[in-house]
């Protein structure tokens, strides 16, 4: 442990990378996944086709393949994100950062809209055709009625998506963001006498991380649990 | 829920209106593939020399043999493995002994929870292979194996026992009644029938570890990703290759899917698949009688 | 000009980690011919690694298959070529063994698994640009060292960046699990990991970074394969001292690999290799370095 304790702080910004990608991926595919699903159960066909298209192509798709394309597919065609340069604190937010958030969104919003599909799949027929009888529209709905429960319902897989992709975040290591997975092979590199050591603690503190994500999606399932 | 109960039968106000959501909304996606086709045609990228190489014989040669075939030997190498991991764990986990249950319980949460690249790398440099495998790719080979099989067998654990707590309560009350011992009853009565209802999971599971084989880039294990970074290393065919590589992955998981759908509706029927607590969730009160 | 590339992607497609050459950055030749020396009885003590070694006429040396210059495996030959693979050939001819032969098994040791493939004896030796450092003698041997290098930066060539001094705060590209990350982060750079040298290089030539930087030799080498479009620049700014790795079960080892180095240095059996393969990249034949002395058994 002496080792990961020493370079505390380098640890700590690795983590620190990792959680942003956390975030900053986790917020964009909630926001696009939502619009995703709705496409996808809404009343136009075309939207609802392409909808079920991007998922089944995104979802057979590995994720490294994915990231891989954002990353050096994408500057072939102009596609370098180099408007992005944002400093948060040590946090350098550059363009091969971008390209991975970009990568794990594409990805990620695939499952959330899996996950709110199953939410709304979850809802009570009766609940639809009672709001459809008092003469809501599809928006009404969706956003009276329906979402407002297939929230609740799609907590725990939603919870599930995100941490999966918590644990994905591992692969922008290898492509370009100094997060926790390259800097645990750095000091592996650097310290080959504790391997082992070094290793458990960034598997355990991945392992606190997860449970602590479950723990509050499971607190909030609880709190939003419909009587 | 049908997505038809979510909207009435629309009149002819509102198809008149959809047509146009329609015809706006396919405008807007042609434009977007145009965009990206004229995107792709400036770059130069539909020229022949970028395309050569995955039209050369050699190449297709190296995409499917080094590529294709050993990523699915991989991924099905460590479903077998992972099955037998899952089938001990789920048990374990199930067992009325607190010393079996809880460390079943840790091993099951701990691989659920660290990353599989983390313990590619973990198994690739730390698992000292007994008599000495005399190759290094052999060596990349069984490190993606190992942290699939882990990964993947936790995984299976959870739905191992979600599916024998699935099975009915009276087939397990039954079969005490007429005498049968703990392990007669977990062998003979509710495996056999918590394989019938687990087995569209586990399909789907190939598809998890066929993706995740692809993680073996980051330690040269060969595979599809890896062949692919060779060649587009080589010939500077980035976008080319991708879309090769996500073609080939895309093709095969829809086959796997299309047959885990099939399973699904001959075995289980329309009911709904099983489903499996996250990681560190909470576990249904349930437990064996 | 085609079919060299894909003469050379054709082999590197068997190989995990790639590197398709059209430069000719040491993988144009099959590097010196070294011949066998004849073994004396009682050239090496009974009991020894090497007696070990010289009886059974086989031995497995790991060594790096993606640094064009120093361990590169290309299309055109079963072995690889490089200056560790030189400096391999020298101490395996000492043994009595041909260094041609198939009596020597090239083994692919990555920067992660050089140390465990030591210690669990899958190699006799590590020549893999494995530079010497004090944690490293914790679980290994090493000695030497045969070469020093030092990390450098690799930028594209209409840049003006004239070294790591102007690099602060800008994004360069190194290889995960290698010291050269950790010295770019000291430099006041911020670090861009990837897992072969040849994607840094992708990345400078597409301008998603600025720069990279590692070892100077392997530099030379990847600018080599880029002409033009590629350049090495400024001063060396950490010292890497490359080294032979050996397992610590067998400490006696090092005299000897020390004595073979230090003939070589001598009889210019060194200089040849090192003219032969990193003298290709434009490098001047540096003087031999001082050897470490072997620590008392």
């Amino acid at each position: 442990m002496d080792v990961v304790l020493d370079n505390a702080s380098a640890v700590a910004l690795a983590f620190g990378y990792t959680l942003s990608l956390f975030v900053v991926a986790g917020v964009l595919s909630g926001i696009f996944g939502t619009l995703l699903a709705a496409m996808r159960v809404g009343p136009v066909a075309v939207l609802s086709r392409a909808a079920a298209i991007y998922v089944t192509l995104v979802r057979n798709t590995p994720l490294l393949i994915v990231i891989i394309f954002f990353r050096f597919a994408g500057p072939k065609i102009g596609l370098t994100w180099s408007f992005v340069d944002i400093s948060i604190g040590d946090l350098n937010l550059n363009n091969l950062y971008a390209a991975c958030v970009v990568g794990l969104t594409v990805y990620t919003t695939a499952f959330v809209c899996e996950a709110l599909r199953s939410g709304v799949n979850a809802v009570d027929l009766g609940q639809a055709e009672a709001a459809r009888a008092i003469g809501l529209p599809f928006s009404g709905v969706m956003r009276e009625v329906v979402l407002p429960q297939a929230m609740r319902a799609s907590v725990p897989p939603l919870a599930s998506v995100q941490i999966a992709m918590l644990k994905n975040t591992t692969v922008c290591g290898v492509l370009g963001v100094l997060e926790a997975f390259a800097r645990m092979k750095g000091l592996t590199n650097d310290y080959a006498s504790s391997r082992t050591e070094i290793f458990v603690a960034f598997a355990l503190i991945f392992v606190v991380l997860v449970e602590v994500l479950s723990f509050a999606s499971a607190r909030l399932e609880r709190r939003w649990r419909v009587a | 829920m049908a997505a038809a109960v979510l909207f009435d039968a629309p009149g002819p106000k509102t198809v008149r209106r959809h047509r146009i959501y329609t015809l706006v909304a396919s405008l807007s996606l042609l434009a977007v593939l145009a965009f990206i086709a004229l995107r792709l045609q400036q770059t130069g990228q539909f020229a022949y020399v970028k395309w050569e190489p995955l039209l050369t014989p050699k190449y297709i040669e190296a995409l499917l043999v080094d590529g294709l075939l050993k990523t699915l030997q991989m991924a099905f190498t460590s479903i077998i493995f992972a099955v037998v991991f899952g089938v001990v764990f789920g048990v374990g986990k199930l067992s009325e002994h607190a010393w079996v249950r809880w460390p079943c319980w840790a091993v099951v949460e701990f691989f659920r929870a660290v990353p599989v690249l983390l313990m590619m790398i973990f198994f690739f440099y730390e698992v000292k292979v007994a008599g000495g495998v005399s190759n290094g790719t052999t060596g990349a080979y069984w490190s993606v194996v190992a942290a699939l099989t882990v990964y993947n067998g936790a995984v299976l654990a959870e739905v191992f026992r979600a599916g024998v707590l699935a099975v009915p309560r009276g087939q397990a009350e039954a079969a005490y009644a007429i005498g049968m011992r703990k392990t007669q009853v977990m062998s003979l009565i509710l495996l056999p029938q918590a394989v019938k209802i687990m087995l569209p999971a586990i399909i789907s599971q190939c598809v998890v570890a066929l993706k995740d084989t692809s993680l073996g880039y980051a330690i040269g294990a060969i595979g599809l990703s890896t062949v692919g970074r060779s060649i587009y290393n080589g010939f500077q065919n980035q976008i080319q290759t991708v879309f090769v590589m996500a073609l080939l992955y895309i093709v095969v998981n829809y086959l796997l899917t299309l047959v885990a759908t099939w399973v699904q509706h001959k075995l289980v029927g329309q009911r709904k698949p099983l489903e499996v607590g996250m990681v560190g969730g909470p576990t249904p009160d349930r437990t064996l009688v | 000009m085609r079919h060299t590339r894909i003469k050379a992607a054709i082999a590197v497609l068997g190989l995990s980690l790639s590197l398709a050459a059209c430069g000719d950055a040491g993988s144009d030749d099959e590097g010196r011919d070294v011949e066998a020396e004849e073994v004396e009885e009682g050239k090496f003590e009974e009991g020894t690694k090497m007696a070990e070694l010289a009886e059974a006429g086989k031995i497995t040396i790991g060594v790096k298959y993606d640094q064009p210059g120093l361990g590169f495996k290309d299309a055109s030959s079963d072995v690889p070529t490089g200056f560790d693979v030189e400096v391999a050939k020298l101490l395996v001819a000492d043994l009595g063994i041909d260094p041609a032969s198939d009596s020597v098994t090239w083994e692919e040791t990555i920067s992660d698994n050089r140390e465990p493939y030591l210690e669990e004896g899958r190699v006799d030796l590590v020549l893999a640009s494995y530079s010497i450092t004090d944690e490293r003698r914790k679980v290994v041997g090493q000695t030497g060292p045969y070469f020093v290098t030092g990390q450098q930066v690799l930028v594209k060539a209409d840049s003006d960046i004239a070294g790591i001094e102007d690099l602060k705060g800008k994004t360069v590209c190194s290889v995960t699990g290698s010291t050269s990350l950790e010295n770019v982060e000291a430099a006041g750079a911020k670090g861009a990991p990837a897992d072969t040298y040849s994607q840094c290089a992708e990345d400078v030539l597409n301008g998603t970074v600025e720069a990279m930087s590692t070892d100077g030799s392997i530099l030379l080498g990847l600018a080599a394969q880029n002409e033009g479009e590629l350049k090495v620049v400024g001063d060396e700014f950490s010292e890497e001292r490359i080294g032979v790795g050996y397992s610590l079960e067998t400490p006696e080892m090092c005299d000897w690999i020390n004595g073979v180095l230090e003939e070589s240095f001598e009889d210019g059996s060194w200089a040849e290799a090192f003219e032969l393969t990193l003298g290709g990249s434009g490098a001047e034949t540096p003087e031999p370095p001082a050897l470490d002395p072997c620590p008392a058994a």
